[in-house]
């Protein structure tokens, strides 16, 4: 009988166990439910963006390489005017010029606040940084326009909407996240190697440049992925500043578009399902594989460029 | 423990399970969903209306022609504003939809303050916006490049001044801007700067321009001199009945038009003296009284 009691109670679950069970479950729907979203929006935008091609049987090729956007009309071939070469254009641009002009920024600052002058750093930049990071976009876009625009054009001459403006705008935008992930990136490289530098002889410059940075590089870069692939997303501000207009950029400072501001103009303007529409959505799969791609490419590197 | 556990899961389910179930409104109520330019209107019958009935209300959203039309068709709205005729529309089935014109708006060249140009003819303003003309010297004005800025491709604006001013030329590839408030502001900030846009969007910031020596007033338009101007039109799925009905008849009542729809820049229809087709065919009204 005692027996018998030790041993049910053994092969019953415990308490124990079923709380774990009930934890595995809980979180793995959490994952379920995740997935399935993520899952279902692909499908969505996938399936609207390839009825271009398929349905409409737009070229791909031309839809990427085309210059002329103009989806209410056909060419004097009969083939819809769907070139997104312009937006694609334009939103590689923008992103590729913010990063470039947010990284050196982004380093300096991050290096004052965690090398140079971590005290300063946490208890007047942090709270700037975060501050900056909580902005709604429709803000950066309205300084743009009344900012960031008329100073481009008394500057540069031209209507002071274009690239350069949407890099400005951008470059404040990323600034923070690429910051601040920077920041995250130099703090975890081991004390030690701060010290054996310094052990070495090594001045405090030549350990930031040559044992921090290098230590930290994959960390860098990622943050920099982030700040892209944020700018890459952008729509609001960029679409304020830029112009909106779907040329070819011949420069820095005439009218341009992305892929992101022709989408939200033309979404409300166009009906479900035709031509229009469908093209916007192809644009909706660019803007959802692009950065896609970009994230894979840029691992790619930082694992070749990690810590020997 | 098991209630932090409770609120960390518990609520954010409960919350979208809520959001999925609408809170019932004691009264009856239907939804106007499209064109931007057409919504201020809507809105202000549609809170006249609930005054009148309580109990009876009417949601109205923007979301532009193009929404307002899909929405209607698929029936997911009870009324789909617009600024084109359905059938204008590619992807629209117009023969399902039916049409109920309430208001007439017109559309004007704006430009710069700057600029002292005050009158254009329609072949210049089709130039300008076919990129031909590209500075105000070429127009009398001084030597400056122009801007021009269109409204987004669809937009019953642009559709409106192509119809009526381009004539079939293709426009030039220029800045685009998704709303007229945008507009607004590029035009009067930008030197140089042409746009266009409906007469109850024009106000101080920006100068409207004479065409072909007619001045854009609502009077101009109800006679056809001003011939850059569009229905706006209120789409049902089918005969409207109940709600729905009651309040077209009511936009369309005197009251309503003559009160609200004058004061907020449009204009009625029954002040027009001529009504023009599809096809753009214009024929004379006999107003017999």
């Amino acid at each position: 009988m005692k027996n018998d009691d030790i041993r049910a109670s053994l092969l019953k679950r415990s308490r124990a166990a079923k709380n774990e069970r009930f934890g595995k479950i809980l979180t793995g729907l959490c994952i379920l439910i995740i997935i399935t979203v993520v899952v279902a929006i692909f499908y969505f935008v996938a399936s609207k963006g390839l009825a271009t091609f398929f349905t409409d049987k737009v070229n791909l090729w031309k839809f990427l390489t085309g210059t002329i956007w103009n989806p209410g009309t056909t060419d004097a071939q009969g083939n819809p005017q769907v070139g997104a070469l312009p937006m694609i254009v334009g939103s590689f641009g923008v992103t590729f010029l913010a990063a470039i002009v947010a990284t050196p920024f982004a380093i300096g600052a991050a290096v004052f606040m965690t090398e140079i002058s971590p005290k300063v750093g946490r208890k007047v930049l942090q709270p700037v940084i975060e501050l900056l990071v909580g902005i709604p976009s429709v803000v950066y876009g309205f300084i743009g326009l009344s900012v960031v625009v008329p100073f481009v054009r008394r500057t540069f001459g031209g209507s002071g909407f274009g690239i350069l403006s949407g890099t400005f705008v951008l470059f404040v935008m990323i600034l923070p996240t690429v910051t601040s992930m920077t920041i995250d990136a130099l703090n975890s490289v081991p004390r030690n190697y701060r010290e054996a530098s310094l052990a070495l002889g090594a001045t405090r410059w030549q350990t930031i440049y040559k044992v921090v940075l290098r230590a930290s590089t994959s960390g860098i870069i990622t943050a920099v992925v982030f700040g892209m692939s944020r700018a890459f997303g952008e729509a609001l501000a960029v679409q304020m500043v830029i112009g909106n207009a779907m040329l070819l950029p011949s420069n820095l400072i005439s009218p341009a578009s992305t892929l992101t501001s022709v989408l939200t103009m033309g979404m409300g303007n166009s009906v479900m399902g035709s031509l229009s529409n469908n093209a916007l959505w192809s644009l909706a799969l660019l803007l959802l594989i692009m950065p896609l791609i970009f994230n894979i490419i840029i691992r790619k590197i930082a694992k070749k460029g990690a810590m020997r | 423990m098991k209630k932090k556990w409770f609120t960390l899961f518990v609520l954010p389910i409960a919350t979208l399970l809520l959001a999925g179930c609408s809170f019932k409104q004691t009264g009856q109520s239907i939804t106007a969903v499209g064109s931007s330019a057409l919504q201020p209107l809507v809105e202000a019958a549609g809170d006249e209306f609930t005054k009148e009935n309580p109990g009876e209300f009417i949601n109205v959203q923007g979301g532009g022609s193009g929404t307002g039309l899909s929405q209607i068709q698929t029936g997911s709205v009870e009324i789909g504003n617009s600024d084109l005729y359905a059938s204008q529309k590619s992807g629209i089935d117009a023969s399902k939809l039916v049409d109920h014109k309430v208001a007439v708006v017109g559309v004007t060249p704006v430009i710069n303050r700057k600029i002292p140009v005050k009158n254009l003819t329609t072949t210049q303003l089709a130039k300008i916006f076919s990129g031909d003309i590209t500075n105000w010297q070429q127009l009398g004005g001084p030597d400056q490049e122009i801007v021009v800025i269109n409204r987004a491709q669809g937009s019953g604006t642009r559709d409106t001044f192509e119809r009526w001013v381009m004539k079939g030329r293709s426009a030039v590839q220029a800045q685009e801007q998704d709303s007229t408030g945008m507009v607004r502001q590029i035009v009067a900030t930008t030197p140089g700067a042409i746009s266009y846009m409906a007469f109850p969007y024009v106000d101080k910031t920006v100068k409207t321009v004479n065409v072909d020596g007619i001045t854009p007033t609502a009077k101009h338009v109800t006679t056809n001199q001003w011939q850059i101007w569009s229905y706006e039109h209120m789409y049902t799925n089918g005969q409207p009945s109940g709600l729905t009905a009651r309040f077209m008849a009511y936009i369309l009542s005197d009251s309503i038009q003559d009160k609200v729809v004058a004061k907020m820049g449009y204009i009625p229809v029954k002040d027009m003296q001529v009504s023009r087709s599809l096809q753009g065919k214009v024929v004379e009204i006999n107003h017999e009284k």
